[in-house]
C-alpha cells in the first residue's frame, strides 16, 4: 500500500460518497464503510480529547450504530413521522497526514449540516475528522470525529449522523 | 396580571392548558414560583478556591456563585445577582473562572468583595455630596437570597418568605447524601462537562415526564425494541457492555414500572423508583462494595448501594439519579422554551467506571443526539403545539386520583400513579398564590392593592 495507489482524489471522493449515503438515507451502506472497531465520536466540546471521560453527544461503536440506525427504521420512531432528511454541504477535504506503510490517511473536512424534521430546520456548521484506512476491500473509516461549532451550547434534537 | 387564583387552572386531578401556553402565567412563575422555591445553583466542587466562580440563571435571573474566604457565611458560598451596582454590566460572563480576591466590573472598574459588598469606585472624589452613600448602588451587588449547602449542593431561595431549607428540602437532602456516600470519601465532584438540550416546550411538560413511569412502554418502544433486537443477534455468551445495561431495561413492561414504587413528598418533591428502577440491575463493580463498607460501615454501604431510584425530583429545578450519578437541571427560557442541562458526578475515591457510566448515560439518554430522548422531545414539542387547539382545554392527571387519598404526605404510591404529577401542581398552586401580605419585592403585587 502506498499513497500512489490512493491519490488524494480517491480520498476526497470517499468522503463525498460517505456524505451522500447519509443524505440519501442509505444507512446500511454507510455503516459498512466503517472498520469493525471504528468509533463515531461527537464530543460536547471541540477541545475534548477523551470520548469516555469527558461529555460527548455521541460515541457510537458498531453495536450502538446498529441500534441507532435500526431505530430510525422503526415504525414506532415517532420523531421520524414524517421521516426527516439531512443535507451535507462539504468544503474540499484536506489531507492532514499519511502513513503509507499502514495505509492510513487523516483528513479534515469543514461542512454545514442541515437537518429537516417535522417541518423544522436545524443548521449546524462543523468540521469532520476522518481516519481512513486502505483495506483489501477498499477504503474504510477507522474512525470519524465530528466537531460542531455549537457543541457546548444548548442544541435541539439532532437525529442523524453528521 | 394583578390578582391570580391558581384554582382557576389547577384542579385536584386536572390542570388547564394555559399553565403551559400563557406567556403571562410564565412571567408570573418567574415572579413568584421560582423565587419562592429552593433552586439548585451549583456544586461547591465547581468553585474549590477562593475567588472561583460560576455563572448561571435562576428562574430568569443571571447570578454568580462565588467561593468566599473559609469560614464565611453560607458555607463560604455567595450567590449574587450578576449585575454591577453601577450600570448593570455583568461582572463575569464566562461559565466559570477565577475572579481573584475581588470582583471587578469590566465597564468602569467598580470593585466588590467576594460577598458582593462595594470595595472601591475609581476616582471616588467625584461622588462627594452626590447622595451616593444613601443610594442602592452603595450597597454593592445584590445577594440573590438565602443560600443553603448540603453535601456540596448549593441551593438558594430569593424570596424571604417560605419554608426553611431543612423543612422543605429534608427528604431531598437524604437522597443527595446517599449519592454523596457513593464516594468512600463522602465527596462528589462535578466532572466531565455537561450537555445541554434546547427543548421547544414548557418546562413543566419536561418535569412531569421525569415523574412519569407510564410513558416508556409506548414512547420508547422504538429504541428498546431496536436495542433488544440488535442484542439478540450478538453471539451467545457475549457480556452485556454498560451501554446495553443502560438501554435494554427501557423495554420493561407496565408491571415493572408499576412495581417501581414512588414516594410523594411535600413541596412538590418526589422519589420515583423506591422499590426498583431501570438502574437497579447495573453490574456490581469489583471491590466497590467492600470499599464503601470500610468507609461508611456495612449498613450504610448497603443502604447506599440499594438506593437506585429512577429520579429524585427537587421541585422545580432538578432531577437526580443517584445511580448512575447524573442530574438534570431545568432552565426555563420562555413559556415554550426550556434548556435542560445534564450533569455528571464523580464519586471521589470510587472506581472510575462510575464516572464513565454517568457520562455514558447522559449521552445515551439525555443528549440532543440521544436515541432515547428523540421520541420524548418529539412528544413534548408536539404537546406544546397541540395544546392551544380549540378542543378540550384540560390535561388529565386522574390515574390513581381516588378522592381524598392524595394527602397526607409523605405517601407511598405505585410507580405509575399520577399522584406525583398532582403533587407537582399542588406545589405549583401554593407557590403561585397571591402574597398573604403586600410584598413590595413582588412586582405582581406592587401598586395593585385595592
Amino acid at each position: 500500500m502506498n499513497t500512489a495507489a490512493t491519490p488524494l482524489q480517491a480520498l476526497v471522493d470517499f468522503i463525498a460518497h460517505e456524505a451522500r449515503l447519509l443524505d440519501e438515507g442509505r444507512h446500511a451502506e454507510w455503516d459498512a464503510l466503517f472498520t469493525d472497531d471504528a468509533v463515531y465520536w461527537l464530543p460536547a466540546h471541540p477541545a475534548n480529547t477523551d470520548p469516555l471521560r469527558q461529555a460527548s453527544h455521541l460515541c457510537d461503536d458498531r453495536l450502538l450504530r446498529s441500534v441507532r440506525l435500526q431505530r430510525l427504521q422503526s415504525p414506532r420512531a415517532f420523531s421520524q413521522q414524517p421521516p426527516g432528511r439531512c443535507h451535507h454541504l462539504l468544503q474540499a477535504s484536506t489531507l492532514l497526514s499519511t502513513d503509507a506503510a499502514a495505509g492510513l490517511f487523516e483528513l479534515r473536512t469543514p461542512f454545514i449540516y442541515t437537518e429537516l424534521r417535522g417541518g423544522h430546520t436545524t443548521v449546524l456548521p462543523g468540521t469532520a475528522w476522518h481516519r481512513l484506512v486502505l483495506t483489501g476491500a477498499g477504503l474504510r473509516m477507522a474512525g470519524k470525529r465530528v466537531d460542531l461549532l455549537h457543541a457546548d451550547t444548548a442544541l435541539p434534537a439532532i437525529e442523524f449522523y453528521l | 396580571m394583578t390578582r391570580f387564583d391558581p384554582a382557576t387552572v389547577v384542579q385536584p386531578a386536572q390542570v388547564h392548558r394555559d399553565i403551559y401556553t400563557d406567556p403571562q402565567l410564565f412571567e408570573l412563575e418567574m415572579q413568584r414560583l421560582w423565587p419562592r422555591a429552593w433552586l439548585f445553583v451549583g456544586h461547591d466542587s465547581q468553585v474549590p478556591e477562593v475567588g472561583d466562580y460560576t455563572t448561571t440563571v435562576l428562574g430568569g435571573q443571571p447570578v454568580l456563585m462565588v467561593r468566599r474566604a473559609p469560614g464565611s457565611a453560607g458555607d463560604g458560598i455567595a450567590v449574587l445577582h450578576n449585575r454591577c451596582a453601577h450600570k448593570g454590566a455583568p461582572l463575569c460572563t464566562a461559565p466559570s473562572g477565577q475572579a481573584g480576591p475581588t470582583l471587578r466590573c469590566p465597564y468602569h472598574g467598580w470593585s466588590y468583595r467576594l460577598d458582593g459588598s462595594l470595595l472601591g469606585v475609581p476616582l471616588r472624589s467625584g461622588y462627594e455630596h452626590a447622595g451616593f452613600d444613601s443610594c442602592p448602588a452603595r450597597q454593592g451587588l445584590t445577594p440573590y437570597g438565602t443560600v443553603a449547602v448540603h453535601r456540596g449542593f448549593v441551593f438558594a431561595r430569593a424570596s424571604a418568605d417560605g419554608p426553611d431549607f431543612d423543612t422543605s428540602m429534608g427528604p431531598v437532602c437524604e437522597a443527595l447524601s446517599l449519592m454523596a456516600d457513593r464516594s468512600p470519601a463522602g465527596r462528589l465532584r462535578v466532572a466531565g462537562g455537561r450537555l445541554q438540550s434546547l427543548v421547544h416546550a414548557n418546562w413543566k411538560i419536561y418535569l412531569e415526564n421525569i415523574n412519569d413511569a407510564f410513558h416508556p412502554v409506548t414512547t420508547h418502544a422504538s429504541v428498546s425494541l431496536s436495542a433488544q433486537d440488535v442484542w439478540d443477534r450478538q453471539p451467545e455468551g457475549t457480556a452485556r457492555p454498560p451501554a446495553m445495561q443502560q438501554l435494554l431495561p427501557f423495554g420493561s413492561g407496565h408491571d415493572f414500572f408499576e412495581r417501581m414504587g414512588a414516594r410523594v413528598l411535600p413541596h412538590g418533591h418526589s422519589v420515583l423508583g423506591t422499590q426498583q428502577s431501570l438502574h437497579s440491575a447495573y453490574a456490581a463493580l469489583p471491590g466497590y462494595a467492600d470499599a464503601l463498607a470500610a468507609a461508611h460501615g456495612s449498613d450504610r454501604a448497603r443502604e447506599v448501594l440499594d438506593f437506585a431510584p429512577q429520579n429524585v425530583v427537587a421541585y422545580p429545578s432538578i432531577a437526580i439519579k443517584g445511580v448512575p450519578q447524573v442530574m438534570r437541571v431545568l432552565r426555563p427560557l420562555a413559556v415554550d422554551r426550556t434548556v435542560v442541562e445534564s450533569w455528571a458526578f464523580e464519586a471521589v475515591d470510587a472506581p472510575p467506571e462510575l464516572l464513565t457510566g454517568a457520562l455514558l448515560y447522559n449521552r445515551q439518554v439525555f443528549s440532543p443526539m440521544s436515541m432515547v430522548a428523540h421520541d420524548d422531545l418529539h412528544l413534548f414539542e408536539g404537546i406544546q403545539r397541540a395544546l392551544p387547539s380549540r378542543g378540550n382545554p384540560w390535561v388529565s392527571l386522574h390515574r390513581g386520583a381516588v378522592e381524598g387519598t392524595d394527602e397526607p404526605l409523605p405517601r407511598e404510591v405505585s410507580g405509575i400513579d399520577e399522584a406525583l404529577l398532582r403533587n407537582q401542581y399542588r406545589a405549583w398552586a401554593a407557590l403561585m398564590a397571591d402574597p398573604v401580605m403586600a410584598d413590595p419585592a413582588d412586582p405582581a403585587d406592587a401598586g395593585a392593592r385595592p
